[in-house]
């Protein structure tokens, strides 16, 4: 850009670096607490607790049944990644690949349930899942899921097909390839970066959707995000300490899903593929 | 020769207009998105109108004429629309400044962070960090800027700004994105006719960024919009923060009422679905054509 030296220019950077500053102060303090609040032995009114201590992990894990919850979680996050895997990517070739009629229509079904708040869809869903006796349980969690995942992975996925050249594919052809051996040795290799990248939002948004869960999951299907719910609002009888160890617990979990993430694809990237469609 | 439309297979029929092997693979989400999203919500909109006691309009008539509960739409606004145009404020100048950085991969992972926390998280650490005793007042007192703690929790305050923090994230990297699709040779040529920076913004820049911030705007205001579990844990879910969820929920949940639980739903979604179309259909007023070089 244009080098600009005036006063008012730098005034103009120097107050979106304080917004910035201030933001990012506030968050770290905000996630610095709780981290804080969840090694502490005593803390009331004071800059920082009395004493330090890792006895809140362990009475967390017991109190929460934690190993149980978290494998309850990996069970209905991995089953939500492949499946919207399997019935997005075909779907988002499909689209890729073909006009015809009919595909507007495909299309608002797909932006649909991205356009709609989760709550909103959630509450008829449970309830027809409830009258059909999936929820409650896990795989009435994992079908609520997948609903706003699958046209995630689609919207997705679109752009990264596009920019394959159809020449490949016609030359596998030539060479005598049928559809199901050209998408195993030539598309999925070629859009391994995408489906990559595309799960793994699925993946830490799944950990992260608490709505869908939260209606539709019963006391043996809970995932992390809806036990640390009913932990906090159960509060008061739980130690604060516990509670914030748990907190602490979740965001490693997806935290360390996030970086994984970032390192395979630039997040404006991914947005912006999704976004402009 | 006239019987030639007909010695045509319908295999090669379909194809010609782009139905074969292949197109069906997008079936299976299909049907899945016809099962479990359109079936559950036309479900949903049929039990609305079959109340527990009634005629089939009672559920909607009760919701009308209860302030409890047609308030909910107004509190449930008055919290997304604020907070959608100030998370958009807050993300078009960061969004510029980031733009012109060299290394934005770490400060853009910084402002994403919230992402990854999830609305429950954010929630219990507010309560810790802007307590009476949290290091937020404390820090303002020790500044000597208040004289009593502020009151941020158990309040509109405290869900506002929740869903800044978590809503935030996601507009910022929706504008930078937008952002870099704009060729940035347009802003030089300006720059080379002599435009400052502000008129750049103001005729270059932001009249191409617009319709991009509609998309945005939108996504943004879903997100706030269905906004639940911060207004319950942050919030004064019996008064200034029941939002329409809550009053949903409560009927299905609490009061076991799903008739009444899907109308409440079916009126959120209307509400809702009525501010993105509105924002959209003005959005087809502004410039649509190409904003970037090359692949679109």
């Amino acid at each position: 850009m244009v080098a600009d030296t005036r006063l008012s220019t730098k005034l103009w950077a120097a107050a979106n670096w304080a917004v910035i500053g201030f933001f990012l102060l506030n968050l770290l303090g905000m996630i610095a607490t709780v981290v804080t609040s969840s090694f502490a032995t005593r803390w009331l009114g004071t800059w920082f607790p009395a004493g330090w201590t890792i006895r809140w992990y362990s009475a967390a894990w017991a109190e929460f049944q934690l190993d149980e919850v978290l494998s309850v979680t990996f069970q209905i996050v991995f089953l939500v990644v492949l499946l919207s895997g399997l019935i997005g990517v075909p779907a988002a070739y499909a689209l890729a690949r073909r006009e015809f009629p009919g595909k507007r229509l495909v299309m608002l079904l797909f932006l649909l349930p991205l356009l709609v708040p989760p709550i909103t869809f959630g509450i008829p869903l449970a309830t027809v899942l409830y009258r059909l006796g999936l929820a409650g349980q896990m795989s009435g969690v994992v079908l609520a899921n997948l609903v706003p995942t699958v046209p995630f992975v689609i919207l997705v996925m679109i752009p990264f097909i596009e920019q394959i050249d159809t020449k490949i594919e016609a030359a596998a052809r030539v060479f005598g390839a049928n559809t199901f051996k050209l998408f195993v040795h030539v598309l999925l290799p070629l859009l391994m970066p995408g489906i990559l990248a595309s799960l793994l939002l699925v993946l830490v948004r799944t950990i992260a959707m608490f709505e869908l869960t939260f209606l539709t999951a019963g006391p043996t299907s809970q995932t992390l995000v809806v036990a640390l719910y009913y932990a906090v609002f159960a509060a008061g009888v739980r130690a604060v300490q516990s509670i914030d160890a748990m907190a602490v617990v979740y965001m490693v979990t997806t935290l360390i899903w996030l970086v994984i993430a970032l390192r395979f694809v630039n997040p404006t990237q991914i947005v912006g593929r999704g976004g402009r469609r | 020769m006239s019987a030639v439309p007909d010695t045509i297979p319908l295999q090669q029929r379909l194809a010609a207009r782009g139905v074969d092997g292949l197109t069906l693979l997008v079936l299976p989400a299909v049907l899945f998105l016809l099962a479990l999203f359109v079936y559950p919500f036309l479900y949903g909109l049929v039990l609305s109108f079959n109340p527990k006691s009634g005629g089939a309009l009672a559920n909607y008539t009760k919701f009308f004429s209860d302030s409890f509960l047609y308030g909910t739409i107004a509190t449930t606004l008055w919290l997304a629309l604020p907070v959608t145009l100030l998370t958009l404020l807050f993300a078009v100048p960061i969004a510029f400044r980031v733009r012109l950085l060299q290394h934005q991969r770490l400060l853009t992972t910084l402002l994403v962070i919230p992402i990854t926390l999830g609305t429950v998280l954010v929630a219990q650490g507010l309560l810790n960090y802007l307590g009476p005793q949290g290091w937020f007042n404390r820090t303002l007192l020790t500044l000597g800027l208040i004289s009593t703690p502020i009151k941020l929790l158990h309040n509109y305050w405290g869900v506002m700004l929740s869903l800044v923090i978590t809503g935030f994230p996601f507009t910022f990297l929706l504008t930078l994105s937008y952002l870099s699709g704009i060729d940035p040779a347009l802003e030089r040529a300006a720059a080379t006719l002599g435009a400052g920076p502000w008129q750049r913004f103001k005729t270059i820049m932001f009249p191409l960024l617009l319709p991009g911030l509609a998309i945005t705007f939108c996504l943004s205001f879903v997100q706030a919009f269905s906004v639940f579990p911060s207004a319950v844990l942050l919030g004064a879910p019996a008064g200034p923060t029941r939002v329409i969820s809550i009053a949903a929920y409560q009927a299905a949940f609490e009061e076991y009422d799903y008739s009444m639980a899907s109308a409440v739903a079916m009126i959120m979604g209307v509400v809702q679905l009525g501010i993105v179309v509105l924002v959209l259909s003005a959005r087809g007023l502004l410039y649509r054509g190409p904003a970037g070089g090359g692949k679109g």
